[in-house]
This record gives structure tokens, sequence and C-alpha cells, in this order.
């Protein structure tokens, strides 16, 4: 299955890296036998996938399976812990951004991240969108303007907040401010959203929100999501990995990729079928 | 509270008879501080601006390196090189100021003298320079606790936006910390203001309105401290000294009430 899925996105990703200079950017990923330590010990290895773009990807498996360490490769977050290690290779639409291949504040505006808890700036709304950009270089103020109306639409948040974008981002709801979160990630138009159980702080009306924006956004961006909520990877992702520490002793593995619809009803692995099924995580 | 208010009732009452007596106005806008000729002149103007300037001087000295050194400390240094840094400042902090005063005395005096090719070495600058140094260690440590609460998801948010973390310090984390690092100034303002023997070893004590940083002042708490042992107790020269204790109190007091207002106005606006 994985090597399957493997050969197909390779053909697929050829041409991407050939054309790259005329082709917009899709947002793949194609990971090779990646593998991260902290320190000595290894958290993951052996992770060979594809994502492919502009579908929503779910990372799944219990609690220290290492997902997302794995997520983290994704746009370099490990860099910041120290003291971490990535073996194998990771493409970005073909582009190696492993080790010094690519500078990680740069793969950052390509590779946008949403955290577990909403993490807005402590300023205003309209700050806090136009931060990234900002980073960028874009000055103007209609541009500006017109990046905080088009990133809050996306985020489903424009209607709320639309009066009150002077209003100081702390004085949103946790929901909202995830949205906000959300919508400052969409604001340097990335082509990948990397998302860290984004609704695992938050009720049920808003996480239905954040998973209404997420079935929204796929037609822009390629998402991936971590989350520990079996029923949300069922509900919104395209593909589903899971992943699996058997013992402390050894990392982390990636038991099986694949279609969502197949992972959760027929899925090749009896690992996967236990997880899935509740029998352990 | 009430500690607060039994000190301002003790140097009151300590100084009823210099009010009475001299008058406060005269003594606040007198320009002339003879205590000791007959009749005794107690101007303290000369006494205010000699502390405001020595402290200026100081808080020019101490905020860029303090907040600097905080920010370098908490953002960008790591394991030994930190444990270091942090364990100087603390021992900074564990310096008796009169040492300080005999470091002013052995390097600082003749360094201000040859440099600016003065007459004498014990000017405002002097004093205001070894001010500045012993109120660094408040500014670090007070700066480098509020930028330790800064969350570390703040960091990686602006950091996950292609920030470097130059960009991210400046733009984030700072600001997120500036109300912590506002009290620091002002904490340091405090300690600068309220430091007594190194600057009457310093500033050479002639009390006279400076023109310049470069002339001899002499502080309130420097006043204080060289005439208390000289004078009758009881006696109006003595009540007098107790009316500038008084209004060193009262400057401080407003100094802190002040930071206090602006970080409470600032935490209602920053509030999670």
């Amino acid at each position: 299955m994985v090597t399957l899925a493997a050969a197909d996105a390779r053909a697929h990703g050829a041409p991407v890296a050939a054309e790259q200079e005329d082709l917009p950017a899709e947002g793949s990923f194609s990971l090779r036998d990646v593998s991260v330590a902290y320190g000595r010990d290894r958290v993951i290895e052996g992770v060979s996938m594809d994502i492919p773009p502009h579908a929503v990807t779910a990372l799944i498996g219990p609690s220290g399976c290492g997902k997302s360490t794995l997520l983290r490769c994704l746009n370099r977050m490990n860099d910041e812990l120290g003291n971490v290690r990535v073996g194998g290779h990771i493409t970005l639409d073909g582009q190696d951004i492993t080790g010094k291949a690519i500078d990680p504040v740069d793969l950052r505006m390509r590779v946008g991240q949403v955290f577990q808890r909403p993490n807005p700036f402590p300023m205003t709304i309209f700050d806090n969108v136009v931060y990234g950009p900002r980073t960028q270089g874009i000055r103007g103020r209609d541009e500006l303007q017109a990046l905080v109306e088009e990133s809050l639409r996306s985020a489903a948040l424009w209607e709320e907040v639309k009066k009150s974008l002077k209003k100081h981002a702390f004085e949103l709801s946790g929901g909202q401010q995830q949205r906000l979160c959300i919508a400052r990630a969409l604001a340097t138009k990335p082509e990948v959203i990397l998302m860290d159980e984004p609704a695992s702080a938050l009720d049920p009306i808003s996480t239905q929100q954040i998973e209404d924006t997420i079935a929204s956004l796929k037609d822009d961006v390629t998402i991936v999501i971590v989350t520990h909520n079996m029923q949300q990877a069922a509900r919104i992702s395209d593909r589903t990995a899971f992943m699996l520490r058997e013992s402390l002793e050894e990392p982390a593995h990636l038991i099986e990729v694949g279609e969502t619809r197949k992972m959760f009803t027929n899925p090749d692995d009896a690992r996967t079928e236990s997880y899935i099924t509740g029998r352990f995580g | 509270m009430v500690i607060l208010a039994a000190i301002a009732l003790f140097l009151a009452i300590n100084a009823i008879r210099a009010l009475r007596e001299a008058g406060l106005d005269t003594m606040l806008s007198g320009t002339l501080w003879y205590p000791t000729s007959d009749p005794g002149k107690f101007g303290m103007l000369p006494l205010v601006l000699g502390s405001l300037l020595v402290t200026g001087i100081a808080l020019l000295v101490s905020i860029p390196v303090g907040v600097g050194a905080a920010v370098y400390i908490s953002e960008f240094s790591r394991g030994a090189v930190k444990d270091v840094l942090k364990s100087i400042i603390e021992f900074m902090a564990a310096v008796p100021s009169v040492v300080y005063g005999l470091i002013g005395v052995a390097v600082l005096i003749p360094l201000v003298k040859d440099v600016f090719s003065l007459p004498s070495g014990l000017t405002a600058l002097t004093g205001g320079l070894i001010l500045g140094v012993m109120s660094i260690p408040t500014i670090v440590s007070i700066s480098e606790d509020a930028l330790h609460a800064v969350p570390m998801d703040l960091r990686q948010g602006s950091a996950a936006l292609g920030n470097t973390r130059w960009q991210t310090t400046f733009k984030v984390t700072v600001p997120s910390a500036g109300s912590g690092i506002f009290a620091a100034m002002m904490l340091g303002l405090g300690r600068a203001i309220g430091e007594t023997i190194a600057v009457l070893m310093l500033t050479g004590n002639a009390a006279v309105i400076p023109d310049s940083v470069f002339e001899s002042v002499r502080t309130m708490t420097g006043t204080i401290a060289a005439e208390m042992g000289e004078v009758v107790q009881g006696g109006l020269h003595y009540s007098v000294l107790f009316t500038v204790g008084l209004v060193l109190f009262v400057i401080t007091f407003g100094v802190n009430l002040a930071a206090d207002l602006v970080l409470e106005r600032q935490r209602k606006r920053w509030r999670r």
C-alpha cells in the first residue's frame, strides 16, 4: 500500500520538479525514510509517505507516537527545540527541505502552522493577521486591508469581527482565537498549513466551526492535521496515516497510510484495525 | 499601606519644626544650602536637582545595558553561557554599595578627569555612571523575569510565520513583556535615586545647581547621610534634614505610584 502510493505520487511529482518555475506551487510533500531523535532517544524511524496537494491528510495514533514530531519536520520547527536530529529525505514540491538545503525561515513562509492551543499575539485582530505579511515586507495599507478581509473570510471569522478589527485579540473567545490563528497562517499565502490538534482545547461548537473551516480550505492549501480524535480524522480527512510506537525501547513507525475511507472500513494492518476500533490508545 | 503611612507620618512629625520655621515653599524653591551659617539657609533645590541629574545619567546607562543584557540572556544565550551571565548579574547585586564607591574612587574619578580634561573627577557624571552600573542588576533580573514569563507558544507562533529569532524577539517577545520591563526601569530608578554612599563618595558634594554633568553635585541622600551626624537632635537643621527625607519619600512614592498606574492600565489592555 505504502509503496504503491509512493510510486503513484512520484510519477505525479516528477513533472512538478521539472517545471517548478512555471507551475504554481501546490504543496505536496514526499517523505523517504524519515527518522527523528531527541538526543539519544530515537522517536521516529523509517517513515516514508507522500502527502498529496490540496487534500487533508490526517496523522493519527496513540499519545507519544511521534505524530506532532513528524508534523514539525515539515516546517522545520524541530530546529527550534535544539538537540533534535532529523534523518532521511523530505521534499516539498520536489525541493529538498532538510538540513542546509533550505533556510527554515523561508520554508515557514510556505508552510504555515496552527498550534494546539490558540496563540494569538498580544495585539489587535488586524495586527495579528498582518503579522506574517509584514514580515514578508508588505506595507501598503490597502493591500494589508485586503489580505485581512480575505484571510478572515477563509477562516470563517470575518462576519464576527469585521466591525472590530482594532479590538485586542485576547478579547475573542477560544474558538475565535483559533480561527484567528488560522487566518494569520493563511495571510502569508502558504502552500501548506500544518495543524497540531487544533481543536483539542476547544468546545464542541468551536470544534465544528474549525472542521468546517478546514473543509473549505483544501481547495487553496494542503492541510496536514494531527488529531487524537478518530471521528474527527474520519470526518475531515482525505487520507490518513497511522503511526504507532509499539514499545518505549523502539522508535515509532508508520503502520499504514491510505485513503481515509478505506483505512476506517477495511484497513490492511491488524494494528490499525485494533486502534480504530478502540482496542488500545 | 499602613507601614507606608507610618513612615510618612514619622518623617512629617520630625519635619514639623522646619516646615513651621523655614516654610516648605521657601525650602523647595531656595537655591542656597548653607545650613550652618547664621541664620541657616535651607534652599534644597540644588539637592533635588542634583539627585535628579545623577539619577538621569544612571538611567541612560542602566536602561540600554540592562534591558539589552536581559534580552540577550533570556532569548539568545543557552546553557553554560546563560548560567555564567546570570551568576555575574546576581554577584553584581550582592556587592555592597560602598565597594562600588571605592571602585569609582580608584577607577572612575581619574578616568573622567583625564578623558574630559577636567580639574576634578568628582562630578555628577562620575556618580551617575557608577549608579548606572549599580542599578543594572535590578533592571536585568526583573526584565528577564518578564521575558521568561512570555509563553513559549507566542515565540513558536512567530517563528512558524517565517520570522527570525531577532524579528520574533523585537516584534512579539519584548512588546509582550513591555509592562514588566517598564516596571524594571522604575525599580532601577528607585534604586538609583535612593542610593547614598557611592554618590556621596563620587560627586564632590557641592550644593550648587549644576550647569553641566561635569560639575560637582550633592544629592538629597548624600546630604542627609553627611550632615545627620553633626546636627543637634531636635534642632532646626535636624528637622530640615527630615524634610529632605520627606521630599525624597514623596518623589519615590510618586514614581512608584505612576509606574503602578501605567502597569495596571497595560495589564487591563493585555489581559488574556
